[in-house]
């Protein structure tokens, strides 16, 4: 509460000094891949709006986005989709009540985790 | 407002080694934040050794060691010592949990503790509650009723009254909402797990009459959405009571109204 006027008190350290859970850190990766996913966006966008400007434009955003830096960003964007749907489809499930236990929660934490990355590679192999 | 840093006056700054107790062999090392209004210093974090075959298991029988034995200046709250009075609730080993029921067994290496995180410090391990009991106190935590008043008593099957367990059984030690990120950034508005899972209780007892008007009340982007299911409140609760349910129950009957 940093926001009140605290006279010359200090305030307590937060995250300097709180352990990451797995359900804490599960919720700001969801925040994180969906605002990286904006960012996604605008280089498919990109790619796009070349193809449609003519050949040269499409040559240099095509060799940008085929590049292996490309390549790179393009595939952790596949993980940032999957792993932010996993992560939308538990909240819509939380949002009736349910998987709210600590263990499912937690389960489920690690569910997003590992079934973005599975569903990643499938993806990378068969596209 | 997000703030990743401390504020300059906040920053923590090493502390001193206090010396070993004499001729002791099971030693175990304290690492404990300690900030003197007095000083005009910044916080630091001192280190004691506590000889652990001299001292009870809890991590508040070597605080209350450390106090008698080796620095009567540490601070800290503590009162029933049994987990009912929330007064010992601090941040050990890197979660919110009260000094009294938690054994020292349950940590690895050094114990690290420090005050209940993102609040004023009034001194060490003592945070200013000032504003979430205000909190508390604004929703209403007593039944509100308009019909008169029956000759014995209100009424209340067993069924609705189980609808209470888990809710009742919150001590108000702080340890939810101050492990809430939520809360560390929103608190001036955000009410937090705590006080949102009294909110909940009120609101399903069946002999309470206010319920339109406690779901009202919470109806704001701040005081209950600003819940966003980080779920660190039920991990971290010392008396395994469920906030994020009770908060997510409350989102419910919200919908559940308005449509």
């Amino acid at each position: 509460m940093a926001h009140f006027n605290r006279g010359n008190r200090p305030l307590s350290p937060h995250l300097q000094v709180y352990r990451p859970q797995i359900t804490s850190v599960t919720s700001i990766l969801t925040r994180v891949t969906g605002n990286a996913l904006i960012v996604a966006v605008i280089l498919i966008v990109w790619w796009f709006l070349a193809a449609a400007n003519g050949p040269e434009a499409f040559a240099r955003a095509d060799w940008v986005l085929t590049s292996w830096f490309g390549d790179l960003v393009l595939t952790l964007s596949l993980w940032a989709l999957w792993y932010h749907t996993l992560a939308g489809l538990r909240h819509l499930l939380w949002d009736t009540g349910r998987g709210l236990e600590l263990k499912t929660a937690e389960a489920l934490g690690w569910a997003v985790i590992g079934g973005s990355a599975v569903l990643t590679l499938l993806t990378v192999l068969v596209v | 407002m997000v703030e990743l840093t401390l504020p300059k006056n906040s920053v923590i700054r090493s502390g001193k080694t206090w010396p070993k107790p004499a001729a002791a062999t099971n030693l175990r090392e304290f690492r404990i934040y300690r900030w003197d209004p007095d000083s005009g210093e910044n916080p630091r974090v001192d280190t004691y050794f506590v000889d652990l075959d001299t001292c009870g298991p809890m991590v508040l029988d070597a605080l209350i060691k450390i106090k008698n034995e080796i620095d009567p200046t540490l601070t800290f709250r503590r009162s029933c010592r049994e987990g009912i009075c929330g007064s010992c609730a601090m941040n050990i080993d890197g979660i919110n949990t009260l000094a009294c029921t938690y054994g020292m067994d349950e940590i690895k290496g050094v114990v690290k503790i420090y005050p209940l995180p993102h609040m004023p410090v009034v001194k060490d391990l003592v945070p200013d509650l000032t504003h979430f009991y205000a909190q508390h106190a604004s929703i209403m935590p007593w039944l509100e009723t308009e019909t008169n008043e029956p000759v014995k008593e209100w009424r209340q099957s067993p069924a609705d009254r189980r609808k209470l367990d888990g809710l009742y059984e919150c001590i108000m030690c702080a340890s939810c909402s101050t492990a809430c990120p939520s809360y560390w950034w929103n608190g001036d508005k955000y009410l937090g797990p705590a006080a949102l899972l009294h909110a909940y209780r009120w609101i399903i007892d069946s002999r309470d009459e206010a319920t339109g008007e406690r779901l009202d009340q919470l109806e704001d982007p701040f005081k209950l959405y600003r819940c966003h299911t980080i779920m660190n409140c039920t991990k971290t609760c010392p008396k395994g009571l469920n906030p994020a349910k009770a908060i997510a129950e409350i989102k419910k009957m919200m919908v559940e109204r308005a449509i």
